[in-house]
């Protein structure tokens, strides 16, 4: 991209180039309007009301807001999705990073094969993914059961209560390691050769150069990617929502804060307060994520 | 009812800026509902509304409809129906609601299962059909269905079919481990210790928590778990017919005599057919199911009464069922009802009757043919002859919560806990009586 100097001004009239800035970003901004500002603002409008079956709709101010603070459903959830953030996404960018480094080390025979498989469940739709991995957890029929039978051991139930957050966290890494990869995979690829000659000129082995010249170059690529993580940890709603009608007793419909605003919406027809925890979520979701680039970026400077 | 503007598109959140120039108030869409209950006025408009014609829309998934919608139209040529299945029990429910707070795009008719009648009834989105002379309909059908549709002094729909429970058990499974059909609960406990200590991979029936069965088997213990009068509601499962099911049931659980296999699961049709899952005690609606869900073990399987809580008893009680109600919105609601009428008490039963739908009207619940039909699949048993007698002695006085949809909806949250870790039953029902009613008291209901 060429940044071309700005030529002598030419002194346009001001409020003609306002009105034509206007005209070319209108469209856009219609858009905006309708598909983005609309449905945020609708949702503040619909969380200061209550809908009853007895009495009908009436205005309660920030009554839900106080309901959704003292909800001990919500935290539930919210706690799962945060355990499953301090855990799963760590894990997972881990392994991606390592399998980029890998890619990007030359070193690896078949190169192109290793980036097309790993980056292959990505493009497996979540709703296949997780029916795929429910039917492998499966006791009874699946892989466990076959793995089972076949060395007469009784593995833990992935499905059972109090592992189904770790399957689902498997399921997730699963899905977008190769995600991940290839974001950090085409960091690494436009770092500058010459750095690496000068580093091996200058004594550095493979593990130096990965640790003073590779990391902090695609520290931005790093950050980016945690913060996606971090937005889909607390927005994890596909694979719970299809896993629950397979075990519907280890799943609660408020196992995650999105899957407790769908029931609330959907089985509840109390969407005024699944707007106000949406909102809650929405605002809490900013705060960890804007925190976190924060610090990323400071470090970056 | 007042429905503003903003609930138009709930659940949906996207269109509002269109949305809010609309207004809806659902009530303005309905006929001349002169609300006088001039049962004969009624009928007769009914009788020129078929004879002027038009068109109607029903949402239903019951596969035997589409028969009786073709003999209907045949029979009336100038009323056309038009047949949507908008989706199975919940996910239709949601679009309805929707449909309702919305003041349009819902269906003239809708078939609406017994537990969740009672929120529509409450929320006015279904007509009173007494207007039209539903009322002297009372004796068409058998009591249970018909204290179904007869909420508060309305009636909101008439019963479609309907399933008085019986126990489908597995003969060749019986006979291989020398299994006595269970007359008593007890008995049935016995039977579930001895299959699987013969076979560990055998188990009497399949749970994971279903809400329907529970509080049937509840029902049949003469259990009265809610009580609902008006906008007062109470939950109590700690009534001496739900302790009776958890009691007994508990033991089938704590000692994982039940296969922990969720029904309509693919493990489910397996299981029932290679004998895993000896016993089903479910609504008369089921062999449809068995023949074509299960086709491999045709024969293997036989009908019973369902166990009896004390020897000697002879209680039964209902599982499933739908009836087919007009909605309050309908603009053409005098169509809808001899829609209704055709459907679930005229010519349309035998339609659906030959479709293998279990009916819920007396007349042919007596009748000799209806009685003698001998089922091939049940090694031509007279089945029908049990279903008959369960249907005549469900327990009378049940009732279900006027938000019995969403308190079903999180049943395994609560009770689920005690397939899958050491709460118990009792426990689990009553952390559900307590989220039921906490619900409640949000909805505005007065709770105790």
């Amino acid at each position: 991209m060429t940044v071309a100097d700005p030529p002598a001004r030419s002194r346009p009239r001001r409020s003609a180039r306002g009105w034509a800035g206007f005209g070319f970003t209108a469209p856009f901004l219609a858009v905006f309007a309708l598909v983005f500002l609309a449905p945020i603002a609708y949702s503040i409008y619909l969380s200061l009301f209550q809908d009853r079956l007895i009495g009908g709709t009436t205005f309660v101010g920030i009554a839900n807001y106080r309901q959704a603070i003292a909800d001990p459903q919500f935290w539930d959830g919210l706690g799962r999705v945060a355990l499953f953030l301090a855990v799963q996404v760590p894990v997972m960018l881990g392994i991606a990073l390592l399998v980029a480094l890998a890619l990007d080390s030359g070193r690896l025979y078949g190169r192109d094969f290793f980036r097309i498989t790993v980056f292959l469940p990505y493009a497996v739709p979540a709703v296949v993914a997780t029916l795929m991995w429910g039917f492998m957890y499966g006791t009874r029929f699946g892989l466990v059961a076959d793995l089972n039978h076949a060395f007469g051991v009784t593995l833990p139930d992935p499905l059972s209560p109090h592992l189904i957050l770790a399957s689902i966290g498997n399921i997730v890494t699963w899905e977008f390691i190769g995600y991940n990869m290839l974001i950090f995979y085409s960091a690494l690829r436009v770092i500058p050769h010459s750095l690496y000659e000068a580093a091996a000129i200058d004594g550095a082995g493979q593990w130096r150069i990965v640790a003073a010249v590779k990391l902090p170059a695609i520290r931005g690529a790093v950050v980016i990617a945690t913060i996606f993580s971090i937005i889909g940890s607390f927005q994890l709603f596909n694979e719970p929502s299809i896993l629950r009608p397979l075990v519907p007793d280890s799943v609660t419909t408020s196992y995650t804060p999105n899957l407790y605003t769908y029931s609330l919406a959907f089985s509840g027809q109390q969407e005024d307060y699944a707007a106000t925890v949406a909102i809650i979520m929405g605002v809490l979701t900013m705060i960890v994520a804007y925190a976190f680039q924060l610090r990323g970026m400071r470090k970056e400077a | 009812m007042h429905v503003p503007a903003r609930r138009v598109v709930r659940g949906l959140g996207l269109l509002c800026a269109a949305a809010l120039s609309l207004t809806a108030c659902s009530s303005s869409g309905s006929t001349a509902a002169s609300g006088s209950g001039d049962a004969s006025a009624g009928a007769s408009a009914v009788q020129a509304a078929l004879a002027k014609g038009g068109t109607i829309t029903v949402w239903a998934w019951e596969p035997t409809l589409k028969q009786v919608v073709t003999d209907f139209e045949a029979k009336y040529p100038k009323v056309h129906v038009n047949l949507v299945n908008a989706g199975t029990g919940d996910k239709q429910y949601t679009a309805l609601q929707n449909a309702v707070s919305a003041g349009s795009g819902g269906p003239d008719v809708a078939q609406i299962e017994y537990y969740a009648l009672g929120q529509f009834a409450l929320g006015k989105s279904v007509q009173d059909l007494t207007q039209f002379g539903a009322a002297s309909l009372n004796g068409t059908f058998s009591p249970g269905p018909w204290s179904s549709v007869d909420i508060a002094g309305g009636v909101y729909a008439l019963p479609m079919d309907s399933g008085p429970m019986a126990l489908f058990y597995n003969k060749k499974v019986f006979d291989q481990y020398k299994l006595t059909v269970p007359s008593t609960w007890a008995e049935y406990l016995d039977d579930a210790r001895k299959l699987h200590a013969a076979n560990p991979n055998a188990y009497i029936t399949n749970d994971t928590g279903d809400a329907g069965f529970t509080t049937s088997l509840i029902w049949q213990a003469g259990g009265h778990p809610y009580k609902v009068d008006g906008t007062k509601v109470s939950v109590d499962f700690s009534d001496a017919g739900s302790t009776a099911f958890t009691s007994t049931w508990q033991q089938l659980v704590s000692g994982k005599l039940v296969a922990p296999i969720n029904s309509w699961s693919d493990q489910w049709y397996k299981g029932l057919g290679d004998g895993t899952i000896a016993t089903l005690a479910t609504g008369a609606w089921m062999p449809a199911n068995f023949v074509s869900g299960v086709p491999g073990a045709s024969g293997d399987w036989r009908v019973a009464p369902l166990p009896q809580w004390q020897a000697g008893q002879n209680a039964s009680a209902e599982n499933g069922g739908s009836s087919l109600a007009v909605m309050k919105a309908s603009a053409n609601q005098d169509l809808a009802y001899a829609f209704l009428k055709f459907a679930d008490a005229g010519p349309g039963v035998q339609d659906r009757i030959k479709g293998g739908a279990f009916p819920a009207t007396t007349a042919d619940l007596n009748s000799p043919a209806f009685l003698n039909t001998a089922f091939p699949y049940f090694g031509g048993q007279q089945a029908n002859q049990i279903f008959a007698q369960s249907a005549k002695n469900v327990v009378k006085g049940w009732q279900y919560l006027p938000f019995q949809v969403y308190a079903n909806s999180i049943f395994n949250d609560n009770v689920g806990k005690a397939y899958v870790s050491s709460t118990t039953l009792a426990q689990g029902l009553k952390n559900w009586q307590d989220a039921s009613l906490r619900y409640g008291s949000q909805q505005g209901f007065t709770t105790g």
